[in-house]
């Protein structure tokens, strides 16, 4: 399958995320604060910064999974915590960080769980359910293995499987929290090419990452974090620079554009001589 | 038909091990009918069954020996099906309300019920079901606190300790009533003989809510499965699933604790083996449970009947002896299943 074959699926609305002076705490450790972000529709959004800096928190702020101790978190304009959890179900999924799927779960099965925000105890299942899984297997590519236990693919075709999940759910929103960090270069690839093709169809998409290179080529939007604050955003090309490397990381470093891609890559990277 | 039934490939497997388990539990049920301390011998069953038995002979196949198959039926339901509930909400093969203090807090209740004054027949269904609601709080309330609530061996520690507490307590109220301790002694090692059908109806009601209770939280359950923060991803109410699973086995290990005493180790073993049968999802697991937890429960008692004539051996020291071991046979596996 090439990238180019899927056939779009329209989403029924767009949708459009934003925070407001949110403020997350870990009990009484503020961890964001007072932080204002919109997701740009239709765009990849890179979440980048060093350890701890709440990229994490942010995106479990952003998809209700944490409720936060002051500020909004504005669905579509309304506060995500005032609308039904299904329905918010319905514009936004989640894939969050070191999933597990409990032993003997095919593929086919682990994406169903991907249709219970359409579902409810009269409407179980309907032919809408089965064209969004089979839509889900051929957008990621997992036709051929949708009976396989997930427990016997590989890590990139576990993690696209999840994905495929949260495709079944049909959102015009979808958060992922470090999606390809346990993953090999190969699989990072699959992985980070089915999210590009996700964006190409409308959708409007978040992730974490921790390498730069990747996170720059793979998104038009970045947002580099430190200590729960943001320190800058805007497309790659733009922030990319020495300076927030360093800022970011502690890391001295060179720049410079992939003579292919163009997009910023990372050389010469050393520690910072005081 | 079939269609409306299986849907996907992977309910195939589950239909036929489904309608196979019926028929086993159909034979079990005959067997339970035929099999017997006494004079009767299994023909002379067989005969009476067909209806050529003598009154005496009618008594005790149609009225002894079937009141004590539905009551074996109706504890297998229950506890098979708890079982299953409660390693769902903690994760945790080895959650069972036998081991984790659920049964326990139930006789608890039970004995102090007794010691103030209530008899074994005026007993409430609710007294039970009331201690068993405690005795889960209380043990996965226990096993949460530390933060690290999906270690299944921290769970069934809290569980152990709460149980010895608990039956320790029950022991101790006994010793100062000599009267509730009679009416206690033969319940407390877990029976279906000698119940009669009245507490099996007065139960009935509640268990209609705790039907209820599964037929609302079964999907969100079985979302739980994918970890906490992709059910909340998926528009469900982790917390509250939680919850009103847990009333739920409360009414049913508190109505069978009501009937038959504690019966250890049923909810361990029939959702194991339903999960070998048909895989992990929790609703193919309920569905597999209600043939398979009354085939163990009704075998068992069979069994008990038969070993130790004219004498009989209680259930509950029968389902501990098959039990224990497929506890053993769980824990000592390389690596615990995660559900």
């Amino acid at each position: 399958m090439t990238p180019t074959a899927l056939k779009q699926k329209p989403n029924t609305f767009c949708a459009s995320l934003s925070a407001d002076k949110l403020t997350l705490k870990h009990g009484k450790v503020s961890i964001i604060d007072q932080l204002d972000v919109t997701l740009p529709e239709g765009q990849v959004t890179a979440i980048v910064g060093p350890n701890g800096c709440g990229k994490s928190t942010l995106l479990n702020g952003l998809s209700r999974v944490h409720t936060p101790s002051s500020g909004v978190v504005l669905l579509d304009g309304k506060d995500i915590h005032s609308l039904p959890s299904k329905e918010v179900a319905r514009r936004l999924a989640l894939l969050p960080q070191d999933t597990l799927a409990p032993d003997g779960i095919t593929i086919e099965e682990l994406i169903r769980f991907g249709r219970h925000p359409h579902q409810s105890l009269l409407k179980q299942w309907a032919m809408d359910d089965q064209e969004a899984i089979k839509y889900a297997l051929h957008a990621a590519d997992l036709e051929g293995l949708k009976d396989r236990l997930l427990d016997t693919l590989s890590g990139g075709q576990r993690q696209r499987a999840w994905i495929a999940m949260s495709i079944a759910q049909e959102t015009p929103l979808l958060l992922l929290d470090e999606p390809t960090s346990a993953l090999d270069l190969g699989h990072q690839i699959e992985v980070f090419e089915l999210i590009r093709n996700l964006s190409r169809q409308g959708k409007t998409l978040a992730m974490v990452v921790h390498d730069l290179p990747s996170a720059c080529r793979y998104s038009d939007h970045i947002i580099a974090m430190k200590e729960g604050k943001i320190l800058t955003q805007g497309s790659p090309k733009d922030i990319m620079t020495k300076e927030l490397v360093r800022e970011l990381y502690g890391v001295d470093c060179d720049l410079m554009p992939d003579p292919m891609t163009g997009s910023p890559i990372l050389i010469n990277i050393r520690r910072l001589r005081s | 038909m079939l269609s409306w039934f299986i849907k996907t490939p992977a309910q195939r497997p589950l239909f036929y091990v489904l309608v196979s388990a019926l028929l086993v539990l159909a034979l079990c049920c005959l067997l339970s009918l035929l099999f017997g301390a006494g004079g009767l011998t299994p023909q002379a069953s067989l005969q009476t069954l067909l209806g050529n038995g003598t009154a005496d002979d009618e008594f005790t196949v149609f009225h002894l020996r079937s009141t004590r198959t539905l009551i074996g039926l109706f504890v297998g339901l229950t506890l098979g099906i708890a079982g299953a509930l409660m390693q769902a909400v903690a994760r945790n093969p080895l959650a069972e309300p036998g081991l984790l203090g659920v049964s326990a807090g139930s006789s608890f209740a039970v004995a102090m019920a007794l010691v103030m004054g209530a008899s074994t027949a005026t007993l409430t269904v609710g007294i039970a079901q009331l201690g068993a609601l405690i005795g889960c709080i209380c043990v996965l309330g226990a096993a949460r606190m530390q933060g690290q609530h999906n270690d299944p061996i921290r769970l069934v520690l809290a569980g152990a300790a709460l149980s010895s507490l608990l039956l320790a307590m029950t022991s101790l109220i006994l010793l100062f009533d000599q009267r509730a301790a009679d009416e206690i002694r033969f319940w407390v090692t877990g029976s279906v003989a000698g119940r009669d059908t009245n507490t099996l109806m007065s139960v009935l009601p509640s268990m209609l809510v705790a039907v209820a209770c599964i037929l609302y939280s079964a999907k969100p359950l079985a979302s739980l499965a994918l970890g906490e923060r992709v059910a909340i991803g998926l528009g469900h109410k982790p917390r509250r699933i939680r919850g009103v699973i847990i009333v739920a086995v409360a009414l049913l290990v508190g109505g069978a604790t009501a009937i038959a005493g504690p019966v250890a180790f049923i909810g361990l073993v029939v959702p194991f083996a339903a999960r070998a049968l048909v895989g992990p999802d929790i609703r193919r697991t309920l569905w597999l449970c209600l043939p398979l937890g009354p085939i163990i429960v009704i075998t068992a008692d069979i069994i008990s009947r038969l070993v130790a004539q004219p004498a009989e051996m209680p259930l509950g020291v029968l389902t501990a002896i098959v039990g224990a071991p497929v506890l053993l046979l769980i824990v000592r596996s390389r690596r615990l299943p995660t559900l």
